[in-house]
């Protein structure tokens, strides 16, 4: 099915939101604002754009320690996701989780989590109630090459394949898992060819092409809808900064290889084709470029003017009342 | 009153508590028939062995809005999911800022006396207790195994329900009538004046047979069975100190950093409990070691009615 128009522009916002959020991120976390550790998903924005937009809002996702992406991309507010990367009482998570586990379930983001493969089984639970309510909603795992090789992935494909649970697992293979290549961990090359093993559709796409990714997204998302069990796509993509941010961290990738993959740019190329079909011109790229960059400082300036939690806090929130 | 098994007991509050809530289900790699026949595979599901990721679906499914009970069988197989629980379960509400509920219940069996060995005999406890986030029971008697599971699976965070391979067929009385038993709410099974013993589980059955014949020589024993481990019930436990002014505790745990060691705290660290203290804390537990698989030395590895009679002696004694 082709997208309108507008939902490609949106979609584009959607990825050029994830950098500039990100590109500040980097800068706030250097400049001593933000704590801790942040992972960067610049240059894998397609992936987690691609996938949202071809789901409903009350489907749900789960993301990884890299999950800034994937909470934009499935519309989580703005100011509330750099609130609680700047630690304030009015994060997402009232500033007890940080940039590792932002999670908003009132728009069916699980969180994103500090284990490598820990979410893979958590959103398969929310696959199974999926199908036990019945209503058709679907559930998205996302998870790197480096989760593709651990335990959980491997049983929690196999259970949703067993009980044709409503899942899409959605691999983003970036060639490293943390600093270790993909080539020298995977035994095969393509995680995608796990699924036979598991008797369901995997595909490879191209990461970087957020409208391959989402056409394969919609196959996958109908399959599941209709009641026919999980999918595996495994995206290609690439990362263009180091694990983490922390400063002086080793990135043993070639630069050579670094400067390849920025030419195949997701946002560039994705603007390039829609400057092609007139959807939008330099000026209005230019100009919601602006926008974002403005939405961006907003919430910049409400983290900065949030107030930290109250001492009382830290023992709030063990259990559920 | 009508009298039935621990696990019997476990199964009414099980049946009862899914009928009550559509939201419930139930997953463990072996599905009980009972359940299967009444709610059907859909909500009683037989899973492949992958407690790993059997917990985190129940971490997942809790988190949207339904009630999952898990049995992971022997706790050894808990150990299988131990990133599910520890970095997951037990967390997710805090980290998370607390914006929606997991009430998830895991049953376990623990204990020793089956010949089964190392892997299969252990009491772990105490290393969930060091996590925050999860609440716990430990059930002695059938009366409280369908009281407590009840409160459990209507409770709205993860607990875990530790229960007693040694009071598997032990038979109690149990209403007919619906009841619960709540939660840090611990139960005097015997009044007394001279000693506290804090009991766990199989080893408030033995604490009852010690104070016989304790009672026989002339000393008045109180036990007292915490029944849930957290929220662990302080006041009662020092109460009850305060008034005899001696405690043994006694557990199928090992000694160290254990159930055990938490309660001689939690009396010895209040100073009105530690001012009425006549004698030093005496703690009859398991031989810190892996437990043997021969009866002759698994047998001697365990605490029983003897070590406790023991142990009071030396505490009256001081």
């Amino acid at each position: 099915m082709a997208l309108t128009q507008e939902k490609q522009l949106e979609m584009l916002r959607i990825m050029q939101t994830i950098r500039r959020f990100e590109e500040r991120a980097s800068d706030d976390y250097r400049a001593g604002d933000i704590y801790g550790v942040v992972h960067c998903y610049i240059g894998e924005e397609a992936v987690a754009t691609g996938v949202c937009a071809a789901l409903n809002s009350d489907d749900q996702i789960i993301s990884t320690h890299r999950g800034h992406g994937h909470c934009i991309a499935k519309g989580a507010d703005l100011k509330r996701m750099m609130a609680e990367l700047y630690g304030r009482e009015t994060g997402y998570c009232k500033g007890k989780g940080g940039s590792m586990h932002i999670a908003d379930f009132s728009i069916g983001m699980l969180g994103a989590n500090g284990i490598v493969a820990g979410g893979i089984p958590i959103v398969t639970g929310a696959g199974l109630a999926a199908q036990l309510e019945g209503k058709g909603r679907v559930a998205v795992s996302f998870f790197g090459d480096g989760a593709s090789n651990a335990g959980p992935f491997h049983e929690s494909i196999n259970i949703a394949a067993a009980w044709k649970l409503p899942m899409i697992y959605v691999c983003e293979n970036n060639l490293y898992a943390a600093s270790t290549p993909a080539a020298s961990t995977l035994a095969h090359s393509d995680v995608a060819a796990r699924a036979a093993g598991y008797d369901i559709p995997g595909v490879v796409v191209d990461g970087n092409d957020v409208m391959a990714v989402y056409d394969a997204t919609q196959e996958a998302v109908a399959r599941a809808r209709n009641g026919e069990g999980p999918s595996l796509i495994e995206c290609k993509t690439y990362r263009w900064r180091g694990h983490t941010e922390r400063v002086g961290a080793a990135d043993p990738r070639p630069q050579g290889e670094i400067r390849a993959w920025q030419e195949r740019d997701p946002i560039e190329r994705f603007v390039a084709g829609l400057m092609d079909q007139g959807c939008i011109t330099q000026e209005a790229w230019q100009e919601m470029d602006e926008e974002i960059l403005a939405e961006i400082e907003e919430a910049v300036q409400f983290s900065k003017e949030s107030p930290f939690p109250d001492l009382e806090a830290a023992v709030e929130d063990v259990f559920a009342e | 009153m009508r009298k039935i098994s621990y696990a019997q007991a476990g199964m009414e509050a099980l049946v009862e508590e899914m009928r009550r809530d559509p939201t419930t289900f139930h997953l463990s790699t072996d599905a009980p028939d009972a359940l299967v026949e009444e709610f059907g595979s859909e909500r009683v599901r037989a899973t492949p062995i992958a407690e790993g990721a059997l917990t985190g679906i129940a971490v997942g499914a809790a988190g949207s809005g339904f009630r999952p009970i898990i049995n992971w069988s022997m706790v050894t197989f808990s150990f299988v999911a131990m990133d599910q629980i520890v970095n997951q379960a037990a967390k997710i509400h805090y980290m998370f800022g607390g914006q929606v509920k997991f009430p998830i219940t895991f049953r376990t069996s623990v204990g020793g006396g089956r010949r089964v060995a190392a892997q299969h005999s252990q009491s772990p406890y105490s290393m969930f207790m060091n996590l925050a986030g999860l609440k716990m029971i430990l059930p002695s008697t059938p009366y409280d195994m369908k009281g407590l599971l009840k409160t459990v699976i209507r409770d709205d965070n993860p607990v875990i329900s530790f229960e007693s391979n040694r009071l598997m067929g032990v038979a109690g009385e149990v209403p007919e009538e619906p009841y619960t038993v709540p939660l840090g709410k611990a139960d005097v099974k015997r009044e007394g004046s001279d000693v506290t013993i804090v009991a766990l589980a199989w080893l408030v059955h033995e604490a009852l047979a010690a104070a016989d014949v304790l009672d026989k020589e002339g000393v008045s024993v109180e036990v007292l069975d915490p029944r849930t481990l957290v929220p662990l019930d302080c006041d009662a436990i020092r109460a009850s100190v305060q008034k005899t002014g001696r405690l043994v505790i006694a557990d199928e745990a090992g000694p160290t950093a254990g159930a055990s060691a938490e309660i001689a705290a939690v009396a010895t660290e209040d100073v009105e409990t530690f001012a009425k203290m006549k004698a030093p804390v005496k703690r009859v537990c398991a031989l810190h070691v892996p437990i043997p698989y021969t009866p002759q030395l698994e047998d001697h590895v365990f605490p029983d009615r003897d070590n406790i009679v023991a142990g009071v002696r030396e505490v009256m004694n001081v």
